[in-house]
C-alpha cells in the first residue's frame, strides 16, 4: 500500500510539471476584439478562440452547442460583459460543463472592469427606453485607450493563470502598448482636422470611439437601442441632420441599409457601412487593423463632404 | 468628477512647471507629462471598474455592523447586558440557509421575470373546447447563481386559477468530468417540444402529437434527477448524451401508483454546423414509466427529432429559417383485447399492447426583422386508442412590436378522428379555428438553451 503510494506519487511528481510546462493556456472570448487583444498579449503561450463573428450583431448570437465544443476546455473565458452577451453566453457556460469558466470562477473575466464605460443610465432604468443595458455601455472596445487598459488587464489575468509565463506576457504587453501608443498617434493626428463633426449613428455602438477621436454623435437611425426605425422617427432624424447639417451616417455592417440610404438620399449625407469590430471586414483582422479601416474611411468620406 | 479634479490639477500645475523652467522645458517635458496623465487617467478607469466590481458583488453593499458592547470588557455587568438589550438584534443573527444580507444588498436578488401568454379563439370545434378569451399562463422565473458550484432556476406557471411549479431545479455546473447534474422538478428531455416552454413556441397551440402520445401542454414534466454530458465524437460533431430519472407522474403518460414506479428518459443530441449559417440538430429519445392503469402496465416512448436551422450571420436579425419536425412511438400497455380489433392485429403484435404513431413537420421563415411565417403539419394516433388519427394543418403569422412583445396569429384546421362505437362507421370531425396571441415579457428572463 504504501509503495503504491509513494509509486504514484512519483509518477504525479513526474508528470504535472511537465503537463504544466506543455500545456498553453486555452482562452476563449466572446468577441473577436477581446480576441485580438488576448492574442497581442498572449502571443503563442496561448490558444485564442472567438465566438461571435466580427460582422454579427453581437447582442443577437445564437447559442449553438457548437459552441460548447470550444468552451469546455477553456482555461479562461473572457467576455465584454455588461450585459451584451445576455442573450446567449449564460446558457453556454450553464450547459459547458467545465467547472472553471463558470462566472465567480478563476477562469472567467468580465472585461468590462477595465475599461472606461460611458453612458451608464441614471436613477430608473425601464424598457421604455428600448434595449437599454443598465450598466453602461459595452461597446467600449472602440476605444485604442481602454483597448490598451483591457490587454493590461488580459494580461495580468494570463498571468495568474500561468505565472511561469507571466514575464512573458509582461514583455508582449509592454511591446503592444508601445505599438498601440505609436498608432495612436498616427490617428489622432488623422482624424484631428475633423473634430468636431456631427454624425448619426445607427445604434449607439460608437460613443467611446466618438470620445476618442472627437465626433459629435447627434442622432441615431433607431428611435430607441434594439427598436427599428420608425417613420416618424425617421423623418425627425432627416429634419435633425437638415438643422444640424449632419452629412455622415455611420452603420454597423449587420443593419439593414433601406433606412439609412433613404435618409441619406433626403439629406445629401453619405451611408458608411464602418466595422466595429475585429474581422468586421476581409483584412480587418488585428485590433490595429480595425482603426486603420474605419478612420481611413471616414477620413475620405469627411473629405468628401463638408 | 474625480478624473476631472485630477485632471484640472495637472494642468494647473503644468504651466507653473513651464514658466519655472523658462527655455529649458523641452518636449520631451510635455511628453513626460503626457505620459503621466494618461497614466493617472488609465488607473481612474481601473478604479472605477474596481468599484463597479465591488459593488455587484454580495456582501459589499452593506458594511459589516459594529459589535457595540462584546469591545468594552470594562464596563460592569449590568452595563453590557443593557446595552445588549438596546443593541439591535441583527448582528447577532446566526448565518441561515439563503441569508443575504438586508435589504441593501439588492444586487443579489435573483433575476424575476413575468411572461404573460394572452390567447383568444375564434371558430369551432366539435372536440376540443377552448375559451373564446383567457389569461392562458402567467410565467414567473426566478433565476441566480446559488454558489461557485451551482445555479438555480425557478418556473411558476400561473393560469386564471390555480399555481403550477413548472420547473424549480438546481443545476450543478461546476462537477467533475464535464458532467452538468440538475435535481428538482423538470421538463423532460423527450424530443423538442417537450422541452419548450410555452412562450419560445414557434406557435401558439402545441403539437398534436404531443397531445395524444407526450401529455400535451405539462408533458413529461417531473420530479428527479439529470446527468447530462458531452461525448467525444470526430471533430465538428457535436454529441451530447442525457439521462433523466423521475418520480414517475407526468400528465396522462406516466403515473406513479408505487414508489417503484419511477420512469426514466434518455436522450442523444448530435448537432453539426453545415456552414457558418447552417446547422443541423438530430436527436433520438426513450422515455418508460408506468401508466394510469397500475404498476404492472408500462409505457414505452420512442422518439426522432430533427431541426435544421438557417441564419445568415451577417443579416441575422433580418432573416432566418427554421424547419423542424419530430416522429414519436408510443407502446402504452394496456388490458388484452382493447388493442386491436379481432383479427386486424398484424402478426408478432402482442394484443395488450397499444402503438400510437405521431409526427409534425412544420417551418418559420423571418422575412423581416419583426415578422415571422409559418406552417406546421401535425398527424397522430391516440395513444389509447392507436386506430383514431387526428390530422391538422396550421397556418402561423407573428410579429415582434420588440424583443419583449409577441402578436401571433394562427389558423388551425384540425380534423379528428371519431372514436370507434360498436355500431357507427368511422367517422371525421372537422374543426376550423382562428387563434390569436398576445404575448409580453417583463424584467429579465434568463435566455433558453438553444
Amino acid at each position: 500500500m504504501m509503495k503504491r503510494l509513494t509509486f504514484l506519487g512519483l509518477l504525479a511528481a513526474l508528470l504535472l510539471p511537465s503537463c504544466a510546462f506543455a500545456k498553453k493556456l486555452n482562452v476563449v472570448t466572446s468577441t473577436t476584439d477581446l480576441g485580438a487583444l488576448t492574442q497581442e498579449v498572449g502571443g503563442d503561450r496561448i490558444t485564442v478562440e472567438s465566438i461571435a463573428k466580427g460582422y454579427q450583431d453581437p447582442h443577437f448570437v445564437e447559442a449553438k452547442p457548437s459552441f460548447l465544443l470550444k468552451l469546455r476546455n477553456a482555461d479562461l473565458l473572457i467576455s465584454v460583459g455588461l450585459d451584451l452577451e445576455i442573450g446567449w453566453l449564460p446558457p453556454l457556460i450553464t450547459q459547458s460543463g467545465n467547472g472553471r469558466i463558470q462566472p465567480g470562477a478563476n477562469g472567467y473575466l468580465d472585461a468590462s472592469q477595465f475599461a472606461e464605460i460611458l453612458e451608464i443610465p441614471q436613477g430608473k432604468v425601464t424598457r421604455a427606453e428600448g434595449d437599454v443595458h443598465p450598466l453602461g455601455n459595452p461597446h467600449y472596445w472602440l476605444d485604442p485607450d481602454n483597448g490598451r487598459r483591457l490587454a493590461k488587464g488580459i494580461a495580468g489575468k494570463l498571468g495568474e493563470l500561468d505565472p511561469s509565463d507571466a514575464t512573458y506576457f509582461q514583455q508582449r504587453l509592454a511591446d503592444f502598448d508601445k505599438r498601440l501608443s505609436e498608432a495612436e498617434k498616427r490617428w489622432d493626428a488623422q482624424m484631428a482636422p475633423y473634430r468636431g463633426r456631427k454624425v448619426v449613428t445607427y445604434h449607439r455602438s460608437w460613443p467611446n470611439f466618438a470620445k476618442h477621436f472627437g465626433l459629435d454623435v447627434v442622432g441615431y437611425v433607431e428611435p430607441r437601442p434594439g427598436i427599428p426605425p420608425t417613420p416618424s422617427h425617421t423623418l425627425d432624424l432627416i429634419n435633425l441632420m437638415k438643422r444640424e447639417n449632419v452629412k455622415v451616417m455611420l452603420i454597423e455592417p449587420y443593419f439593414d441599409l433601406r433606412t439609412p440610404n433613404s435618409v441619406a438620399s433626403q439629406t445629401g449625407a453619405r451611408v458608411l457601412v464602418m466595422t466595429p469590430s475585429v474581422g468586421g471586414e476581409k483584412g480587418v483582422d488585428d485590433y490595429f487593423k480595425l482603426f486603420d479601416y474605419d478612420l481611413n474611411l471616414l477620413k475620405q468620406v469627411f473629405d468628401s463632404t463638408k | 468628477m474625480r478624473k476631472h479634479l485630477a485632471l484640472c490639477v495637472l494642468l494647473a500645475v503644468a504651466p507653473a512647471f513651464a514658466q519655472g523652467q523658462t527655455s529649458n522645458a523641452t518636449a520631451s517635458d510635455n511628453a513626460a507629462l503626457e505620459q503621466k496623465i494618461r497614466d493617472l487617467e488609465d488607473r481612474i478607469v481601473a478604479l472605477e471598474g474596481q468599484v463597479r466590481m465591488l459593488k455587484s458583488q454580495p456582501g459589499v453593499a452593506s458594511a459589516p455592523p459594529i459589535q457595540p458592547a462584546a469591545a468594552t470588557p470594562s464596563s460592569t455587568s449590568a452595563e453590557a447586558t443593557a446595552q445588549a438589550a438596546t443593541a439591535p438584534a441583527a448582528p447577532q443573527e446566526p448565518v441561515r440557509l439563503g441569508g443575504a444580507g438586508t435589504a441593501a444588498a439588492k444586487a443579489l436578488n435573483p433575476d424575476i421575470s413575468m411572461i404573460g401568454d394572452f390567447i383568444a379563439t375564434t371558430g369551432q370545434n366539435p372536440v376540443v373546447s377552448a375559451p373564446t378569451m383567457e389569461m392562458h399562463e402567467s410565467e414567473l422565473g426566478v433565476q441566480a447563481i446559488i454558489d461557485p458550484y451551482a445555479r438555480g432556476d425557478f418556473f411558476l406557471s400561473f393560469g386564471e386559477e390555480g399555481v403550477n411549479l413548472e420547473e424549480g431545479y438546481i443545476t450543478f455546473t461546476a462537477l467533475p468530468g464535464g458532467i452538468v447534474a440538475k435535481a428538482g422538478k423538470m421538463r423532460s428531455a423527450f424530443g423538442k417540444v417537450n422541452t419548450l416552454h410555452n412562450h419560445v413556441l414557434p406557435w401558439i397551440d402545441r403539437p398534436i402529437v404531443s397531445g395524444n402520445v407526450v401529455g400535451g401542454e405539462d408533458g413529461i414534466n417531473d420530479a428527479g434527477f439529470s446527468v447530462t454530458r458531452i461525448l467525444p465524437a470526430p471533430k465538428g460533431l457535436f454529441l451530447e448524451g442525457t439521462g433523466q430519472l423521475f418520480r414517475g407522474d407526468s400528465a396522462d403518460v406516466f403515473k406513479s401508483s408505487q414508489r417503484s414506479d419511477v420512469s426514466v428518459v434518455g436522450h442523444l443530441r448530435g448537432y453539426g454546423d453545415i456552414s457558418e449559417s447552417t446547422n443541423l440538430d438530430l436527436g433520438v429519445s426513450y422515455a418508460r414509466g408506468h401508466n394510469d392503469l397500475g404498476s404492472s402496465f408500462v409505457t414505452n416512448l420512442y422518439g426522432v427529432d430533427a431541426t435544421l436551422r438557417y441564419k445568415p450571420l451577417r443579416r441575422a436579425i433580418y432573416k432566418s429559417f427554421v424547419g423542424r419536425g419530430e416522429f414519436i412511438w408510443s407502446q402504452r400497455q394496456q388490458p388484452g383485447g382493447a388493442a386491436c380489433l379481432p383479427g386486424t392485429c398484424p402478426d408478432g403484435v402482442a394484443p395488450n399492447f397499444q402503438r400510437a404513431f405521431g409526427f409534425y413537420t412544420s417551418g418559420d421563415y423571418q422575412f423581416a426583422r419583426r415578422w415571422f411565417v409559418g406552417g406546421r403539419f401535425d398527424r397522430s394516433g391516440r395513444a389509447r386508442d392507436s386506430r383514431i388519427t387526428d390530422n391538422g394543418t396550421s397556418v402561423v403569422l407573428t410579429y415582434w412590436p420588440s424583443e419583449f412583445a409577441q402578436v401571433r396569429g394562427q389558423y388551425r384546421f384540425t380534423r379528428y378522428g371519431a372514436p370507434f362505437s360498436n355500431t357507427a362507421p368511422p367517422g371525421k370531425e372537422d374543426a376550423n379555428e382562428l387563434l390569436m396571441q398576445i404575448q409580453f415579457s417583463l424584467g429579465a428572463h434568463g435566455a433558453h438553451p438553444f
